[in-house]
This record gives C-alpha cells, sequence and structure tokens, in this order.
C-alpha cells in the first residue's frame, strides 16, 4: 500500500497514477513538484543521503498512514541532477475520502521539505551555482501538522 | 573514540570530502563541542562551521537537536537545514 522511492531516474507520473487509476480508490489527491527555470537557472542538482533519505521518506510516509485513513500512498523523490520542467517530486494519497487524501497529500509535501536529508543546488546560465536556502515559510507550514 | 563522520551539500563542499574518520578527545561529548572541535581543527573546518546554528546532525541514523549528547556514537552526519521538495 505504501509505495517509497529516491531515485535518479525520471519519476513517469502518469504510470504511478495508474497504480491509484486500478485501486479503485474513492479518492486520490496529488502534489507533484516541478523544477521552475526562474532566473536563468539550467539545472537544479539534489544530494540526498545513501540511506537517511530513504529512511525519511518512509518514516512520513508510516506517520500519514498511521493518522489517516489511507487505501494507497505514493511518495517518490528525484536526485541528481534535473532540468526546468522536470518532477522532483510525486506525492499521490488515495483513500475512500478525499478530506484524508487531501490532507495527507499536504502533510507529506509540508513535512517532507523540512525534514527529510535532501539538499537543493541551483546552477544558472551565468555558470553561478548556490546551495538553495531552507525558509522560514517552509517550517511555520510543517509546524501546522505537530 | 573512533568516529565516522559523513558531511552534505555545502558542509561537504567546504570541509572537502564527504567522509572522515576522527580520533575525537575524551572531552567532547556533544554536538556542540564537536562543532567547536572542528571550526578549531584547520582551516577547512573553521569555514564549515563558523555558523553551528546553521548545522543540522544526524546520531546513527537519527535526526539530533542542537547540542545532543554523542553518548556512544559511531556515526554522524552533519549537514545544512534541508531543502528538498
Amino acid at each position: 500500500m505504501i509505495r517509497v522511492a529516491v531515485q535518479a531516474a525520471a519519476i513517469d507520473v502518469g504510470a504511478e497514477l495508474d497504480r491509484h487509476d486500478a485501486g479503485g480508490h474513492g479518492a486520490s489527491a496529488s502534489f507533484i513538484g516541478r523544477v521552475r527555470g526562474d532566473g536563468g537557472l539550467t539545472e537544479l542538482f539534489l544530494e540526498h543521503h545513501p540511506v537517511l533519505t530513504q529512511a525519511g521518506l518512509r518514516d512520513l510516509a508510516q506517520v500519514a498512514a498511521e493518522r489517516w485513513q489511507l487505501a494507497a500512498l505514493t511518495l517518490i523523490h528525484r536526485v541528481g541532477a534535473m532540468a526546468p520542467g522536470d518532477t522532483i517530486v510525486l506525492v499521490l494519497a488515495s483513500s475512500p475520502h478525499r478530506s484524508e487524501a487531501l490532507a495527507a497529500c499536504e502533510f507529506l509535501i509540508d513535512r517532507l521539505k523540512t525534514e527529510v536529508m535532501l539538499w537543493k543546488r541551483e546552477t544558472f546560465e551565468d555558470g553561478r551555482a548556490a546551495w538553495v536556502e531552507a525558509r522560514v515559510g517552509d517550517a511555520v507550514r510543517a509546524e501546522r501538522w505537530s | 573514540m573512533a568516529l565516522n563522520i559523513s558531511y552534505f551539500a555545502w558542509v561537504r563542499e567546504r570541509m572537502g570530502t564527504a567522509e572522515e574518520v576522527v580520533d575525537l578527545p575524551a572531552d567532547i561529548t556533544d554536538l556542540t563541542a564537536l562543532l567547536a572541535w572542528l571550526a578549531a581543527r584547520d582551516a577547512r573546518g573553521a569555514l564549515a562551521f563558523a555558523e553551528p546554528h546553521r548545522i543540522r546532525a544526524a546520531i546513527d541514523g537519527v535526526m539530533a537537536g542542537a547540542g545532543a549528547p554523542l553518548g556512544e556514537a559511531r556515526e554522524i552526519a552533519l549537514f545544512p537545514p534541508v531543502t528538498g521538495g
């Protein structure tokens, strides 16, 4: 029921959604995060921990499954080099009820951003590269769920 | 005490290595002392750990709060606040 992955390969959103379609669940909520090309960004690189990134995603998925009535849950984060438009993260939550699916989906993306070991580095067309700073707003959003 | 330390993101870049094994002095018993010790050890450490409040840690695979005791830790990961999603 819970599917968690950390992968360098592109995320096949259609194939993942098909899995949820096939389950015949009453409601599915999704979050898809994509690389923005703002400010001349040419590459987004996601660094991860070889063990703890996957473990962190699994822990979060477990918490969501205990908190809401979920029939299926998919949490996939891409790592390595990505280009504008690429999917970075996919959250799919299916439940008999829309409120449970929507809440679980929002919880997972909010907490993932502040708890899971992943770091973004941006490279721009002028050759400049910089690590993305954590945002206070993200921490505030994640706190709402505690 | 031999301790495996791994570094991530800009902490890794500033340290110039992804991991190392250090022989920790007996009086380094918590994260605060570890970061201060690394900062005092050499120029790379000084650069990476000049602002210890910007450093997060996992001790033996578990996220640790600021100043957490090291206990019998074998592996410590040091990294900036996470920015995935």
